[in-house]
């Protein structure tokens, strides 16, 4: 079963849930696919990692053979090519990779050239098999990277996908294979406006979906009052506690820690596996 | 500087289709290029086909304004990838001054205008949501 872990905003606890959820499962596969700023590696510390290289073709101009008809200019929607004085520039950062432009090239003057925009991360951690992607710096799509990342994990077993915040390109790409949806909220007016953008998205995929209250504390509770409106199942409340901070702060894995917080992300788990046949 | 009597085409970016309107703030973003003759003295319009582009609009306006075969632009900034496209053709950047896209020109070619002294790094791939 594969388990996407998303929210809205950044900082609501995603990789503290994802990791903590590995962990809780046996024998799980966990996937950071946070590609701008893979973190889950703190935590895993996973040994040995093999590193494999993710690239995406671009076209490189090959001089001398430019006619200049302006047919691959006329054709790049994304304006990645400027044709001048019968010599092709580049622009990489815009091109998305269609491979148009070698195509009508009657001069055939540009060639497939690979950049390097990434890699795909693998390594164990205890009886967890951990994969993570990351995107190079100022690189400007990280979905090929997800793509990539999500290509190598296996197809049966429990699966946990930590997502990239918000609702863009990369988190649908990452989703995308899941069948169950783990949004993570905080109790506050600003998290479940972040919620509510989640929610949409994952309805708008039909995936099933459930919602882990993190930081969660007595009191007035907008996030609960937003999943009963919806009826959106609230699989678990984590509890707002210092030493869950500390232990998360300290790059320590709390279910590995403690038995409380293992029986609470066992729970969590039980309550996937059961809204996923539903 | 322009070294008057020498045969030019100036490009200048513009709000409006007449040689009255103010030079627009942006290169890629305008809705037209003012081109102006040294040789006849006329005004053309060229409407930016970047202007709405969701993206790269620099590089598609710079590509439309080297195809008219100009030789100097006047504008008050322009991103680096459009700056790229006019400079490997050979095209000198000039510095706008506030007024009309015609006393711009005029100024131009009698040597007033400064080289744009700077390129910025582009607005691109600042969406919400990137």
């Amino acid at each position: 079963m594969r388990i996407a872990v998303l929210s809205g905003k950044g900082g609501t606890g995603k990789t503290f849930v994802s990791v903590n959820l590995a962990c809780a499962a046996e024998h799980a596969v966990y996937a950071d696919c946070d590609i701008e700023e893979p973190d889950g590696q703190l935590f895993f510390k996973p040994q040995p990692m093999t590193s494999i290289p993710v690239t995406v073709p671009v076209p490189e101009f090959s001089a001398g053979s430019c006619s200049g008809c302006h047919k691959c200019t006329d054709l790049c929607a994304w304006h990645a090519l400027a044709c001048v004085k019968n010599k092709i520039i580049v622009f990489e950062e815009m091109c998305h990779s269609c491979g148009g432009c070698i195509l009508v090239c009657p001069e055939k003057a540009l060639r497939e050239r690979d950049k390097n925009i990434g890699t795909v991360d693998e390594g164990v951690s205890d009886s967890v098999r951990f994969f993570s992607g990351c995107l190079n710096t100022g690189e400007v799509s990280g979905v090929p990277v997800i793509k990539a990342l999500t290509r190598r994990l296996p197809e049966d077993g429990t699966v946990i996908i930590d997502c990239p915040p918000g609702s863009a390109c990369s988190v649908m790409e990452s989703i995308r294979s899941a069948s169950f949806c783990v949004l993570v909220a905080e109790p506050t007016v600003f998290g479940v406006q972040n919620l509510e953008t989640v929610y949409e998205l994952v309805t708008l995929f039909g995936k099933k979906c459930g919602v882990v209250i993190n930081k969660n504390i007595n009191g007035r509770n907008p996030a609960e009052s937003f999943c009963k409106k919806h009826h959106i199942p609230v699989l678990v409340r984590i509890p707002f506690e210092a030493s869950l901070g500390r232990l998360n702060s300290e790059g320590r894995i709390a279910v590995r820690e403690k038995d409380s917080y293992r029986d609470l992300f066992r729970k969590l788990l039980t309550q996937i596996q059961q809204e996923a046949q539903k | 500087m322009l070294i008057s009597g020498v045969y030019m085409r100036i490009a200048v970016p513009a709000d409006e289709k007449m040689p009255e309107t103010a030079v627009s703030v942006s290169f890629g973003r305008a809705p037209f290029f003012s081109i102006y003759d040294t040789e006849d003295q006329s005004y053309t319009v060229l409407p930016n086909p970047g202007a709405d582009a969701s993206g790269g609009a620099g590089i598609k306006a710079a590509q439309a304004v080297v195809d008219d075969k100009v030789q100097a632009v006047i504008t008050f900034r322009c991103g680096e990838n459009a700056a790229k496209v006019l400079e490997a053709a050979g095209i000198i950047l000039y510095t706008a001054e506030s007024g009309s896209v015609s006393t711009n020109v005029l100024d131009c070619a009698a040597g007033k205008l400064p080289v744009l002294a700077s390129v910025h790094p582009g607005f691109h791939n600042h969406r919400s949501n990137a």
